[in-house]
C-alpha cells in the first residue's frame, strides 16, 4: 500500500479543546494537490440534534486535565506535581477499596474453577454458584434477558421491600440496566413525543446532572429548568415548580418531572415532607416523576435521611399510590461500593400501564441486555452477607468504613470552604459532591467573556492549570444567572483532599487578588 | 388511569419481536418440566441466539482467569494462576484508574486497550495501518452501530433518512432503525446462490426509494447473520465501488470475522479491501467497521463489549461522535479486558498458549462439524434445504410448510413459521427463531438456529427438529 494513502489515512488529531477553539470543516488537499470530494456525513448532513450534545463532567476542562497529566508525564515542568481530578464521581479512581467480599463472588462467577480454592469463603462460593446456574449455560458470558436475569430481579424487589419497611415490590417492574445512565436515558426515549407546541416537555432541577440535559437535547426534547433553593441548602420549592411548569405549558407538553435525591451536584437530601410535596405536585399536574436515587446510601449530616419515592409514595395512600406514575433508578456505581466499571444498574416502574411496558421491552431490546457481571454485583448490593455468615463481619467493617470516611471528608470539605472568603458551601449532606458558591470579580468575568469563555470555566481552567486540580465549572450543571459555581468531589483520600481544599483557597485568594 | 399512554410514533412503529411469544411458551414448558410434567424430552435446548455459552461451549480459560485476577488482585500474590495470566492482569490493572476494574474507563475506552484493537486490526489486515483514536469502545457492537445510526440519521429533515439494510437482517439493527425514525431500505440477499450480495439488487432497492427517503447509508454484515455466507473480495470491491458511486455511508458489521469454517471461504475487511482498491475510493469512502467479544471461540455476549473503526470520517463530524460516546456510552471495563485478550491472545512460548490453542482447536472443530452435520442432515429431509454455512454463528435453512398448516397459524394470528417455532418448543424441546423475525421472500419460511454448540447437542438438535418435522407435516397433510 503505497505511502500516500497511509498518510491520507492518518486522522488529524482532535484539536485540543478549550471552548473557544472549534474545528472548522476543511477541505482535504490530496497528494496530488486534488480537491477531494465532499463527504456524506458532514457537520451539515449530520443529525442536528447530537450537535447540542454536551457532557461537563467529561467535557473540555477534563480533556484539558488529561493533556496535562500527558505533559507531566513526559518530563514538562509545571507548578504542580500532579493532576488531581475531583471532576468525576470516581471512588476507585481516587483509591476507594472495593468490597471484598462482592470482588471475592465476582472472581469466582468468573473462574469457576477457584471453587475449589480454600481461600475463598465459603458464603461467597455459594453465592457464586447461586448466581452461575441463573446465566445460561453456567457462564456470565451468556446473554441475559432483556429485562434482565430474573433472580437478580426477585432480589433487587426483595431489597426494595426491606428497605421500604414491607411495601410491596413486584420484580416484573424491575429492569435491569446498563448503569442508571441507561434507565433514564431509555425512559426519556419512551416519554418524548409531539410535535411543536406539543413537544414533550421535561422538569429537571437547575443545578442537575448533565446527563438529563445531554440526553434531552439528543432527544429534541424541551428542557423545562426548575431552580433549587440555594440560600435553603438547595431545597426544592414548590412554587418555583409551579412556575416553571406555567411558563412551560406555553411552548410545550411538560410530562415528566426529574429529582435527584440526594442530590447530584448539590448533595442535598430531601425531607419526607418535600417528598410528599413533589408527589402531591406530579399528581395534580399529571407528570412522570423520574427519582434518581443513585446516592441513597450516601447520606451524612445530622438528621437527614433518605426516603425512597416509592415509599412515601405508597405511604401516602391509594388516591396516589394508584395514580402517580413513577421511575426510580439505582446504580452500583455510588454509594459504599463505587463500582463504576461494571455499568450495573435497575429501575423500579410503578403505574406504568401495560401497552406502555411493552413498548418499554422494545427499546430494551435494542441493547440486547445488560452486561451480566454488573447484574451479579447488583445481586450481592441488594443482597448482602448477613450476620452470622462468615463473610458479614468483614464486610459490615468495610461498608462502614467507606461510608464514614466519606461523612468526613463532607463536613472538611464544607468547613474549609466556608472558611475562604468569596467561597460559599452549602453543608454536603449527602452523594459525593459540594458545590460551593464562589464570587468572580468584574476584571475576571470582563477578560473571561473577551476570551469567549463562561467566567467559572476561566476560573476552573486557570485553576487546573495552576494547581493541577481538576474541578467542573457550575455553567456545566446549570445556577441561577449571575451566580458561579464549581462542582468538587469529595473522594480523594483525607490526606489528599485537605491538600487539595488548601489549594482551592491559596488559588481563590490569589485568583481574586489577581483581578481586584 | 394512566396518564402516560402517548407513546412517539417511532417507538410505536418499532416491530415487536417474535421472540417474546417463544420465550413465553418457553418459560412455560420449562415450569411445567420442573413440575414434573412428562415430555418426550428432558430439559430445553435453546438455540434462539448467537449465544454459544448459553448452548454449552465452554469459556475459553485464559480470558476467565485474568478476568478474575483482575476482579481479585490478591490471586496475583498466588500461583495459582500461570504467570502470563498474572502478568496481563497486572499490565491490565495498571490501565485502570485507581488499578480497579471499578473505576470508569476513558470516555471512548481504555487506552491501552484501544491500543491493542488497532494493532490488532492492523495485523489482521495485512500492516494497514489502523489508530487508536478512530476507535470507539461501547457495551456491545450494537451500541456502537446504534451510535452511528444516530449522527447519520436526521430527525429533522423534511426527507425521512434511509439505510439499505440486507434481508435476511438480525432483528436488532431493523428495530434500532425504526426507533429512530429512519426508514429501513431492504435489499434480498439471493438465497439460491448462497445468500450473496448481488450489487443489481442494491440498485433497485436504492431505486425503489427515489423521492421517499433521503438514503445515507448501506448497512452489510460480513460473515452474515443470519445468513451464513462470507463476502468474496469481489463481493466486497463491488459494495465499496457502489457506495462510493451512490455516496453512501458503509456500515460494514463484522462482528463474525473470526467464525468462518467453509473449506474456500475466507474473511477480508471491508477496511483492507478498501485500502486495496488505492485512491480516490481509499481516502473517500466512508466506513464504519464494528466487531465485538460477544462473538469468534471466546463467546463472551454478556460481558458487553464491542467497538467501531471509523474510517475517512470528517474530523470535526468525529469530535461530535466522540461525546455522544462520552456522555451514553461506557463500555463495562470486564468486557474491555475480554476485547483486550481477543485481539491479543496467548502466543507460543506463553505459559497459557498450550491450554489457549486446544481448546480454540476444540471448538473450531466442533463447529466446522457442526456445519457439515447441520448442511448434510438437513439437506437430505424432505422440507428443509440449506445454504452451507460458511460462516457465522447460524443456521438459516428454508422450510417447507404445509398449506394446512400456514393456513392455522393465519387463523391464529400468527406467522407461520412462528407457529411452527412455538410448537417446536412445546412439543420438541427446541428453542430456535422463525424467519419471519429477520424478514425473508413473500410466502417463504426459514428458521434459524446457532450453530456454536457443542457436537453432542447439534445431533440432538437435528435429531428433534426431524423428528418433529415428519410429525407436523403428517400432522398438516
Amino acid at each position: 500500500m503505497n505511502h500516500g494513502t497511509a498518510l491520507l489515512w492518518k486522522r488529524r488529531a482532535l484539536s485540543s479543546l478549550s471552548t473557544t477553539r472549534r474545528g472548522l470543516p476543511k477541505e482535504k488537499m490530496s497528494e496530488n494537490g486534488m480537491m477531494s470530494r465532499a463527504k456524506v456525513l458532514t457537520i451539515d448532513t449530520m443529525n442536528p440534534t447530537v450537535k447540542k450534545v454536551e457532557y461537563a463532567v467529561r467535557g473540555p476542562i477534563v480533556q484539558r486535565a488529561v493533556e496535562l497529566e500527558r505533559e507531566l508525564s513526559e518530563g514538562m515542568k509545571k507548578p504542580f506535581a500532579e493532576v488531581i481530578k475531583a471532576n468525576i464521581g470516581d471512588a476507585h479512581a481516587m483509591g476507594q477499596q472495593p468490597i471484598t467480599f462482592f470482588r471475592q463472588v465476582l472472581a469466582l462467577c468468573s473462574y469457576p474453577e477457584l471453587l475449589s480454592d480454600s481461600t475463598f469463603p465459603e458464603d461467597a462460593k455459594s453465592r457464586a454458584c447461586r448466581i452461575l446456574n441463573s446465566c445460561g449455560g453456567n457462564s456470565m458470558g451468556s446473554y441475559s434477558p432483556s429485562q434482565g436475569i430474573e433472580s437478580v430481579r426477585q432480589d433487587v424487589a426483595h431489597y426494595i421491600e426491606r428497605r421500604d419497611g414491607g411495601v410491596p415490590c413486584d420484580p416484573d417492574n424491575i429492569y435491569l440496566t446498563t448503569g442508571a445512565s441507561d434507565g433514564i436515558v431509555t425512559m426519556l426515549k419512551l416519554l418524548v413525543c409531539g410535535e411543536g407546541t406539543m413537544r414533550t416537555g421535561v422538569m429537571i432541577s437547575i443545578p442537575q446532572y448533565p446527563l438529563y440535559s445531554a440526553a434531552l437535547a439528543e432527544l429534541g426534547a424541551v428542557q423545562i429548568n426548575y431552580y433549587l433553593n440555594e440560600e435553603k441548602c438547595w431545597s426544592l420549592d414548590i412554587p418555583e415548580l409551579q412556575r416553571a411548569l406555567d411558563e412551560a405549558r406555553l411552548y410545550c407538553n411538560p410530562r415528566a418531572l426529574c429529582i435527584i435525591n440526594p442530590g447530584n451536584p448539590t448533595g442535598q437530601v430531601q425531607s419526607r415532607e418535600c417528598i410528599e410535596d413533589v408527589i402531591r405536585f406530579a399528581a395534580k399536574e399529571r407528570l412522570f416523576l423520574m427519582a434518581d436515587e443513585v446516592y441513597q446510601d450516601n447520606v451524612y449530616a445530622e438528621g437527614c435521611h433518605f426516603h425512597s419515592f416509592k415509599k412515601v409514595l405508597f405511604e401516602m395512600g391509594p388516591e396516589y399510590s394508584e395514580t402517580v406514575e413513577l421511575a426510580s433508578f439505582h446504580s452500583t456505581s455510588k454509594c459504599y461500593m463505587g463500582e463504576c466499571g461494571f455499568r450495573g444498574g435497575y429501575m423500579e416502574i410503578i403505574n406504568m400501564d401495560n401497552d406502555v411496558k411493552a413498548q418499554l421491552t422494545k427499546l430494551l431490546s435494542v441493547r440486547l441486555c445488560p452486561p451480566v457481571p454488573g447484574q451479579a454485583l447488583m445481586d450481592l448490593v441488594v443482597n448482602p452477607p448477613q450476620p452470622g455468615e462468615p463473610s458479614y463481619e468483614r464486610f459490615i467493617k468495610e461498608r462502614t468504613a467507606t461510608l464514614s470516611t466519606l461523612a468526613e471528608k463532607a463536613k472538611l470539605t464544607e468547613q474549609v470552604l466556608n472558611t475562604v472568603q468569596g467561597i460559599s458551601c452549602n453543608p454536603v449532606q449527602g452523594a459525593m459532591y459540594s458545590f460551593p458558591r464562589i464570587t468572580i470579580p468584574e476584571k475576571a468575568i470582563k477578560e473571561a467573556t473577551e476570551m469567549g469563555q463562561l467566567p467559572d470555566m476561566f476560573y476552573c481552567m486557570k485553576m487546573l492549570e495552576e494547581t493541577g486540580i481538576c474541578l467542573v465549572p457550575g455553567s456545566g450543571f446549570g445556577q441561577k444567572e449571575g451566580t458561579y459555581h464549581f462542582r468538587m468531589t469529595i473522594l480523594p483520600p483525607t490526606d489528599k483532599l485537605k491538600i487539595l481544599l488548601n489549594k482551592v483557597q491559596e488559588f481563590h485568594q490569589k485568583f481574586t487578588q489577581q483581578y481586584s | 388511569m394512566y396518564l402516560f399512554t402517548e407513546i412517539g410514533s417511532n417507538v410505536k412503529n418499532m416491530k415487536q419481536l417474535e421472540y417474546l411469544v417463544l420465550a413465553k411458551q418457553t418459560k412455560k414448558v420449562i415450569n411445567e418440566l420442573r413440575q414434573g410434567v412428562i415430555k418426550p424430552y428432558t430439559e430445553v435446548i435453546d438455540v434462539c441466539w448467537g449465544d454459544p455459552h448459553r448452548a454449552g461451549i465452554k469459556p475459553l480459560s485464559f480470558v476467565r482467569q485474568v478476568l478474575a485476577a483482575c476482579l481479585y488482585p490478591q490471586l496475583l500474590e498466588s500461583d495459582k494462576l500461570l504467570v502470563d495470566v498474572r502478568q496481563r492482569a497486572k499490565r491490565l490493572l495498571e490501565a485502570c484508574d485507581g488499578g480497579s476494574v471499578g473505576s470508569y474507563s476513558p470516555t471512548t475506552g481504555i487506552p491501552e486497550i484501544s491500543q491493542k484493537v488497532s494493532e490488532f486490526i492492523k495485523k489482521r489486515d495485512g500492516g494497514v495501518p489502523s489508530y487508536p483514536e478512530n476507535i470507539y469502545i461501547s457495551p456491545g457492537s450494537q451500541w456502537s452501530l446504534a451510535n452511528i445510526l444516530n449522527v447519520l440519521v436526521n430527525p429533522e429533515a423534511s426527507l425521512r433518512t434511509g439505510v439499505l439494510t440486507p434481508v435476511p437482517c438480525h432483528i436488532t439493527t431493523i428495530t434500532s432503525l425504526m426507533g429512530m425514525g429512519a426508514v429501513v431500505i431492504p435489499y434480498y440477499l439471493n438465497e439460491e446462490q448462497g445468500w450473496t450480495l448481488q450489487v443489481e439488487e442494491l440498485q433497485r432497492a436504492l431505486e425503489s426509494v427515489k423521492g421517499v427517503c433521503n438514503p445515507v447509508a448501506l448497512y452489510v454484515i460480513n460473515p452474515g447473520n443470519p445468513s451464513g455466507l462470507v463476502q468474496s473480495r469481489k463481493s466486497i470491491q463491488e459494495v465499496i465501488q457502489f457506495v462510493s458511486e451512490k455516496r453512501l455511508f458503509l456500515l460494514a458489521d463484522e462482528v463474525y470475522q473470526d467464525c468462518v469454517f467453509g473449506e474456500t471461504a475466507e474473511f477480508v475487511s471491508y477496511k483492507k479491501v478498501l485500502a486495496e482498491l488505492g485512491p480516490p475510493l481509499s481516502d473517500t469512502v466512508e466506513l464504519a467497521s464494528f466487531h465485538s467479544a460477544s462473538k469468534g471461540f471466546m463467546g463472551e455476549c454478556g460481558l458487553r463489549a464491542g467497538y467501531v473503526e471509523l474510517v475517512n470520517v470528517d474530523p470535526t463530524v468525529m469530535q461530535y461522535i466522540e461525546n455522544l460516546f462520552s456522555t451514553f456510552s461506557g463500555a463495562p471495563t470486564l468486557g474491555q479486558i475480554a476485547l483486550e485478550v481477543m485481539t491479543n491472545p496467548p502466543q507460543p512460548g506463553d505459559p497459557s498458549y498450550p491450554l489457549y490453542k486446544k481448546e480454540m482447536q476444540q471448538i473450531r472443530t466442533t463447529l466446522v462439524q457442526n456445519v457439515k452435520r447441520v448442511y448434510e442432515v438437513l439437506n437430505s429431509l424432505p422440507g428443509f434445504s440449506c445454504q452451507p454455512v460458511e460462516g457465522g454463528a447460524f443456521a438459516f435453512p428454508t422450510i417447507h410448510l404445509p398449506p394446512k398448516a400456514i393456513q392455522r397459524a393465519k387463523e391464529a394470528g400468527m406467522e407461520p413459521d412462528t407457529f411452527y417455532c412455538l410448537r417446536l418448543v412445546e412439543e420438541a424441546g427446541l428453542l430456535i427463531s422463525p424467519g419471519c423475525e429477520f424478514g425473508q421472500k413473500e410466502a417463504t419460511y426459514h428458521i434459524r438456529f446457532c450453530i456454536m454448540t457443542p457436537q453432542d447437542t447439534m445431533v440432538e438438535i437435528l435429531k428433534r427438529l426431524s423428528n418433529f418435522h415428519t410429525k407436523f407435516v403428517k400432522e398438516f397433510s
